[in-house]
């Protein structure tokens, strides 16, 4: 049974990538939706790095896009300081999620001591700084390109790559959850006492917790500075964590399943009803998205799926 | 040397209230102590201290022969000592096996790396660490619950599962602070039937504060009375039930003291 939801899965997350590719090469889908499709799995993943930090460890963190942004100017620098070519794709990108990562680790060992609002305040600041930072980083690295932005980075980021990316982070999210360290990160979410007088050390896995998540808004900031590439410090202020704090909020907290379709459905709608409104009150696209909030979480205030998961995201126990 | 714990001259101020002062406290291994006193005696924060949750003025704190005093809570307990909480602790939102799972986290035996990329000794530790939760879950009766959310148990359950998963932190001193509160009279004489069972099983010491008389009477071998922070005696049940100075404490002193009402809060 459990095997069987497990292989349906994964036919159906072929049946998906075949589709998109295909379609994006026959012109079915036009390159603007398939633009829209690889920012929909950049989300994902950058969502499940704060499904990581604020769903599973507890942690609120409120600079998400201050280490997407990291871990895309990291990502961009190289590749465009590299003498092209496709192939420093992917050492860019892990160089992005572990500058994000090793940002973190530097960050969160003094801010984590700090809980819940105040964290929150913590990180806000934080990503002030990095935005802060971003705008003038011309003065150290003119490729970098402060406050005008950043150009010429190469469009090296595919469909195949954000689809791989996204199954990546799933499948290391879940096996991370599912193992004794996640549960020690589950823990201290749970009773940060309870879970030290049970032996875990909380800060070691506060650290952690907050280390991966970053590192994988890290890889996702990597994989949209070469989808769109450009990039500008507006892309990774304080309203940009918001959008991600949003998605996982929307999913569901402890949710991998929520952050997917969550992040889909957030990406792809704003764009969607873009289409579907008629142009008098396309303008109201940001008042009727909003307005689903409220509704959703009147309706389901613990998010979509509530800390549940599809059935093949879930352990298969073994006797 | 043959004490597994070995408290000498423990003081802790907060600010300028003392709660515990000169507390001195040795447990022979295997031994099962009853830790009494009016409510704000200073019991809890007794517990607080060996836990390393909150660090003592002066005093030191040995388990056999090593000092514990400055140590975070999560190494005191892999040194041993494992604890329960007056208010129940559980992880609220897991199931009744997660929480005791958890407990195993020390002893997981294998790596981040491992559990990732779910190389074969973590499915085989995995397994091994299930079964000794459901075994001990089972010496609870708490089996037939395991996929239930810690939320939804009864009182009487969250107090065993609490014990269980500090169980499962394979201690050699167990501190219970109040295991009875709340129960019915059927649910504490299993409990008591329990606790002999385990210190067996384990070969544990116990130390346990508890307000239930008949309870410690009945099954502790040894009494330390506390009193705004002091220890005012220490003895067998006999002994204690006719100190003086505990009757006054707990009944107040007649005319002049005006009732020995406790001090209130602190306790915790």
């Amino acid at each position: 049974m459990k095997l069987r939801a497990g292989t349906i899965a994964l036919l159906g997350a072929v049946a998906l990538y075949a589709i998109v590719l295909v379609a994006g090469l026959t012109r079915l889908l036009n390159p603007y939706w398939l633009q829209i499709f690889q920012f929909a799995g950049i989300m994902t993943i950058s969502g499940l790095g704060l499904n990581i930090i604020y769903g599973y460890t507890g942690q609120f963190s409120l600079g998400h896009a201050a280490f997407y942004g990291i871990g895309a100017y990291t990502a961009a620098f190289i590749t465009k300081s590299a003498a092209a070519g496709g192939g420093m794709l992917l050492p860019a990108l892990l160089a992005g999620a572990v500058a994000a990562g090793l940002v973190a680790f530097l960050i969160g060992l003094p801010i984590l001591r700090l809980r819940s609002d105040y964290l929150g305040i913590a990180t806000l600041g934080f990503g002030i700084i990095v935005k802060v930072l971003f705008d003038n980083s011309d003065a150290v690295l003119p490729t970098l390109g402060g406050s005008r932005g950043m150009t010429g980075i190469p469009k090296l980021t595919t469909w195949t790559w954000v689809f791989v990316g996204a199954i990546g982070a799933v499948m290391l999210v879940r096996n991370f959850v599912y193992s004794s360290h996640g549960r020690a990160c589950i823990s201290v979410r749970e009773d940060e006492i309870a879970a030290e007088a049970i032996g875990v050390n909380t800060t070691q896995y506060k650290t952690l917790g907050f280390v991966m998540g970053c590192a994988l808004a890290g890889l996702a900031g990597g994989l949209y500075a070469h989808l769109y590439t450009f990039l500008h410090p507006m892309n990774f202020d304080f309203l940009k964590s918001l959008d991600v704090l949003l998605i996982v909020v929307l999913g569901g907290l402890g949710s991998i399943s929520g952050t997917i379709v969550a992040a889909c459905a957030w990406t792809l709608l704003l764009e969607g009803l873009r289409v579907v409104l008629p142009p008098e009150i396309l303008d109201w696209r940001l008042v009727i998205y909003p307005l689903l909030l409220i509704v959703v979480m009147l309706l389901r205030p613990k998010g979509l799926f509530g800390g549940n998961e599809f059935r093949f995201l879930k352990p298969e126990e073994r006797e | 040397m043959s004490a597994l714990l070995e408290i000498r001259d423990l003081t802790k101020d907060f600010g300028g209230l003392r709660a515990v002062a000169h507390f001195q406290l040795e447990l022979a291994p295997g031994e099962l102590v009853g830790l009494i006193g009016p409510n704000g005696a200073g019991k809890t924060t007794v517990f607080n201290l060996i836990t390393g949750m909150i660090p003592p003025t002066t005093g030191t704190i040995r388990i056999a022969g090593e000092d514990l005093v400055g140590y975070p809570p999560h190494r005191i307990t892999h040194r041993g000592i494992a604890r329960t909480f007056q208010n129940i602790r559980l992880f609220n939102d897991l199931t009744v096996l997660d929480n005791v799972r958890i407990a195993y986290h020390p002893y997981a035996g294998y790596g981040l790396a491992e559990g990732i990329l779910r190389l074969p000794r973590f499915h085989h530790r995995e397994r091994e660490i299930a079964a000794e939760a459901r075994e001990l879950l089972g010496i609870f009766g708490l089996a037939d619950r395991e996929a239930e959310l810690a939320r939804n148990l009864p009182y009487g359950d969250q107090r065993r599962l609490e014990i269980v998963r500090a169980l499962a932190a394979r201690p050699k001193l167990l501190l219970l602070d109040e295991p009875a509160a709340g129960m019915n009279p059927g649910e504490i004489q299993k409990l008591m039937e329990l606790i002999h069972f385990i210190r067996d099983r384990f070969s544990l010491t116990l130390l346990l504060i508890e307000h239930q008389m008949r309870f410690v009477m009945s099954i502790c071998e040894r009494l330390v009375v506390m009193d705004f922070g002091e220890i005012i005696a220490e003895g067998n049940c006999r002994e204690i039930q006719a100190n003086p100075k505990v009757i006054e404490a707990y009944l107040g002193k007649g005319v002049h003291t005006g009732g020995g009402g406790p001090a209130p809060a602190g306790s915790r």
